[in-house]
């Protein structure tokens, strides 16, 4: 076996220690209210021992891949991605060991598992690193800027319980009504991995010639089947779905088309899953959430953003203009990567700021920790897929 | 001004909130609310005092926090809007004309508004530039509105408070006094533990620790306005060196912008990764991309005129050093950083040529030109000759029977010869292009017979010279050390006192990590038997307490 399968099977052991773990965690919230408090201390140990195993297998993964490649497995969207729901599962043992609170757990190690799994949808062959790249600034850079981004997120989860526990789902309110939305749109995630994994397995492949917005001509693969075709397409492989709209050339059709199988698939298993719940999401989950405290609910995500925002701001922004200046000439370039690491950083300088001076607490200090989240997310997939910079290399 | 007075018989400025002195509340506001507001130790702050003279009101007005968040809130909307489209930098079209049409071709009518409407520029527009400066008044505003009072009010503050002050604490306790003296005492020693700084007087305790974490915020925005100023230094002249050379290969030119500097190019490399035994762990990636560069490079030797050498004189250099500029390691010098930004493969360099005998193929000798200095006369020897008349480094074409230049690159050179021989005296004329010979007066007997053409790459080199970059880099450490003074400790403080009639009244504060801070109170309560605290903000929880289960 070479390094670099151990190392993939390494982070399998951690993907499928998260998934047993988050059962325990269920089991720890779930006991009723009658119950000792015995029943959820036992299930929680067992919960974060077995997350703690996964997460040192975890890191033997990211070591393992370390050597076998010569650099950081940061340097492509799937490593980084992955490293990513790593230190989202770091920031959440972290979270754990001050407040013990298995019911972060069992919404955090979720999130970790569907980062890693959107992860393994991008090319997962190791990649020798282009000049640009070749800088130990660049390796600090991106390994602290997503650990920031994963304590931030751990605020995300609490903002999260929160709310399920806080908004009354009995009555029809705009509160009821978003936070469905974010369900769903944690569902569709779900749909991307589906519908990826679903025409892998088909091993589907369709060739198309285009012309593109500099008027040269060009050919593109695509591995789901077209729904939207590029500028002025034709089908180079026959037998194969034929587009149903042809799109300007601004617009990348075979990004368009993964985003929408996305939102297909994404849209059924929601409407399964409301099939066979019998209940929105939010309602399936609140029961989970019915023994958080409130107030240290509001008090983790608050603890997790002032952790979070220092390291953050060293990662994405300090350590960025660094390498910006070693490999760019110079440290800021208004680059779209760039200006939405900004816009995070003031985003969160903002709810500081709302929460200490406007006393913004509880229910729209949660709300402002899941939009930053939604935030950090934009960053990573968004603006890698749709809007192209200096940074999108993956 | 008219001061407060309070029933202890301080006196407060006017804008108190909270007495200086005992914490009572003295506005009705403060009176009927369950809680004190602790921010800023209920001190007065100008903004909330003054609001007469224009100064008062710009100054209430920047000291808002509402108005700095929604300073804020404007930066990442209009931020975010400039992200939308690539900004003109990033485009390939320098001139207004070229820039315009770019956006109307490739993104249409959208295209044509937004760069219409400037938004092409949004980072260089002059408001989005006025925003960042209102940030900056925001700031410094602010904070100094706040941070004299508190400093004043840390510094003075009494052990004893006012019970009134004590039960309006979010932590709170009140109850027997168990141990008698010794409730004090082993409380002490406990706090101590916890290392915190521990002061009493008769019949009451003021535990405090981390109070320089309240200045965190102060700092970090020092850090920022320092930042900021850093910035804006760079709008000066001489503080902001940004240029670009192209250099090929062999020559030696001087470097723009600094002085006396010169650089030689020895050679621009470019390596790619091969799909060799030592990059096996990168085959699979290699056989999907195709080509994946790993290496650029310009070899270079760094010249430096003498002292007492005329601008431009270049017969006396003195070598620096020899150097190797790649992407990630620029070279640098004397505060210039010279990177490598770009290069253009097989550039034209030597063009070589026979001089022919049309009708009998005999060779009467070979000239090369250096199609960046060419000669104006090639001797060949026995007699022969050939003069350039003219040089057309980028032709393009004839007009009006003229030939055109493109531009000074040797993309596709032409010459317009005349070649003498010992036949042919008096000359005669060709002009002399690539896969092309025009002999526009009259049939010739001998041609310029092309041979072989030599190239070089060039190499595009950025030089910058940042003489703020310490400023930023101050201002940056400035601002870690305060957001993580502000958001690593934590201000705390615990009162205890003994009333008059016996009972023990606990009190405690954080500014930020109440779990914290009831643990460490949870600790004293312990071994000194204070009486049991509450949160007053978390009644849910202390709900759970009585029904005797944890909470998750
Ligand atoms: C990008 C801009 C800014 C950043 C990164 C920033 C950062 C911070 C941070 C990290 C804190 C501490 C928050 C906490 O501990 O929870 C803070 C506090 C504060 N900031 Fe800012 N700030 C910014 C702009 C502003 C502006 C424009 C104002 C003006 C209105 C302002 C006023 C304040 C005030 C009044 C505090 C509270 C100080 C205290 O409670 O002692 N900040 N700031």
């Amino acid at each position: 076996m070479t390094l670099v399968s151990i190392s993939g099977n390494l982070l399998f052991i951690a993907f499928i220690c998260y998934l047993i773990a988050t059962f325990f965690f269920g089991g720890a919230v779930r006991g009723s209210k009658t119950e000792t408090s015995k029943f959820e201390k036992k299930w929680g140990r067992i919960g974060i021992v077995i997350t703690v195993a996964g997460f040192i297998s975890n890191l033997a993964y990211f070591i393992t891949r370390w050597i076998a490649a010569g650099h950081a497995p940061v340097s492509n969207l799937f490593e980084f991605t992955t490293a990513f729901g790593m230190m989202l599962v770091g920031s959440f043992i972290l979270i754990y060991f001050i407040y013990k609170t298995p019911l972060i757990g069992l919404f955090a190690l979720p999130m970790a598992i569907i980062i890693i799994a959107y992860a393994s949808m991008f090319p997962r062959e190791i990649t020798p690193l282009i000049p640009a790249l070749k800088s130990y600034w660049l390796t600090i850079h991106v390994i602290t800027a997503a650990l920031g981004e994963s304590i931030l997120a751990i605020s995300a989860v609490a903002g999260l319980i929160y709310l399920l526990k806080n908004v009354d789902l009995t009555k029809k309110s705009k509160q009821r009504f978003w936070l469905e939305i974010v369900m769903y749109t944690l569902v569709l995630t779900v749909g991307f991995v589906a519908s990826t994994t679903t025409y892998k397995v088909m091993d589907y492949e369709a060739t198309f010639s285009y012309v593109d917005k500099e008027q040269k001509a060009k050919e593109i693969t695509y591995n789901a089947p077209a729904i939207f075709g590029m500028n002025e397409y034709k089908v180079l492989s026959s037998d194969k779905m034929i587009p149903l709209v042809e799109t300007p050339a601004i617009v990348n059709a075979k990004k368009l088309t993964t985003v929408t199988w996305s939102l297909i698939f994404g849209t059924i298993i929601y409407g399964l899953l409301r099939l066979i719940l019998r209940k929105s999401l939010s309602a399936f989950l609140q029961p989970f959430t019915r023994k958080a405290n409130l107030q240290l609910m509001d008090e983790i995500g608050y603890r997790a953003v002032s952790i979070g925002f220092p390291v953050f701001t060293l990662g994405a922004l300090i350590f960025a203009m660094i390498w910006a200046q070693e490999a760019w000439s110079r440290f800021w370039g208004w680059d779209p990567k760039e200006v939405w690491a900004l816009i995070t950083w003031l985003f969160y300088a903002a709810f500081l700021h709302l929460r200490l001076s406007r006393g913004w607490h509880g229910e729209k200090s949660a709300w402002l920790a899941v939009i930053g989240f939604i935030i950090i997310m934009f960053n990573l997939i968004a603006v890698n897929l749709i809007i192209a910079g200096l940074h999108s290399y993956a | 001004m008219n001061n407060i007075i309070c029933a202890c018989g301080h006196e407060n400025p006017e804008g108190t909130v909270l007495c200086g002195n005992c914490g009572r509340p003295l506005t009705e506001e403060a009176e009927n609310s369950k809680l004190v507001d602790m921010r800023y130790e209920g001190s007065a702050r100008r903004s909330q005092t003054y609001n007469k003279t224009i100064i008062d009101k710009i100054w209430n007005f920047f000291s808002s926090v509402k108005v700095g968040i929604t300073i804020i809130l404007m930066i990442i909307v209009a931020a975010a809007i400039g992200t939308i489209l690539p900004q003109v930098l990033y485009v390939p079209a320098t001139t207004e004309a070229d820039i315009a049409a770019y956006y109307e071709r490739v993104y249409g009518t959208f295209g044509k508004i937004y760069n219409d409407l400037g938004l092409s520029d949004l980072f260089g527009s002059w408001w989005f530039q006025t925003l960042i400066g209102m940030l900056g008044i925001s700031l410094v505003i602010a904070s100094l509105d706040r941070v004299i009072p508190l400093y004043k009010s840390l510094k003075k503050q009494r052990i004893k408070r006012h019970e009134s002050f004590m039960k309006r604490q979010r932590i709170f306790a009140t109850g027997e006094d168990i141990l008698g003296e010794d409730s004090f005492n082993i409380s002490e020693r406990k706090l101590k533990e916890l290392r915190y700084k521990v002061k009493r007087e008769d019949g009451a305790l003021l535990a405090e620790k981390g109070r320089f974490s309240r200045w965190g915020p102060y700092v970090n925005h020092i850090g920022l306005i320092i930042f900021l100023f850093g910035v804006m230094l760079r709008a000066l002249p001489g503080f902001y060196v940004d240029e670009t050379m192209w250099i090929r290969e062999g020559e030696t030119r001087a470097i723009p912008e600094a002085p006396g500097y010169y650089l030689e190019s020895k050679e621009f490399i470019l390596e790619t990764y091969e799909n060799n035994q030592s990059n096996e762990v990168f085959s699979e990636a290699i056989d999907r991309v195709g080509t994946i560069v790993s290496n650029y490079q310009t070899n270079v030797v760094l010249f430096k005129n003498q002292e007492n050498a005329l601008p431009g004189q270049i017969d006396n250099l003195q070598q620096v050093k020899e150097s190797s500029i790649q992407v990630n390691k620029p070279l640098k010098f004397d505060g210039y950083s010279v990177f490598q930004m770009d290069f253009r493969l097989n550039e034209l360099k030597t063009m070589h040529f026979n001089l022919s005998n049309k009708s009998t193929g005999e060779t009467l000798g070979a000239l090369a030109i250096d199609l960046v200095n060419p000669e104006p006369l090639y001797d060949l020897g026995n007699g022969s000759s050939v003069e350039l008349k003219g040089y057309y480094p980028d032709f393009s074409g004839f007009e009006n029977g003229e030939p055109q230049t493109k531009s000074p690159v040797p993309n596709n050179p032409a010459f317009l010869v005349k070649m003498y021989t010992p036949n042919t005296p008096e000359g005669e004329t060709s002009f002399v292009a690539i896969k092309q010979t025009v002999e526009p007066l009259g049939v010739n007997a001998y041609k310029l017979e092309f041979q072989n053409v030599e190239t070089r790459d060039v190499s595009g080199l950025t030089i910058r010279k940042d003489e703020s970059l310490w400023v930023l880099a101050i201002g940056g450490l400035i601002f870690m050390i305060g957001v993580a003074q502000g958001s690593y400790w934590n201000h705390r403080r615990i009162w205890l006192h003994k009333t008059n009639d016996g009972r023990l009244i606990v009190a405690a504060h954080t500014n930020k990590n109440w779990f914290g801070v009831k643990k460490e109170l949870d600790i004293v309560t312990e071994v000194a038997h204070l009486p049991q605290y509450i949160d007053q903000h978390d009644l849910e929880s202390e709900e759970f307490k009585k029904d005797g289960e944890k909470s998750s």
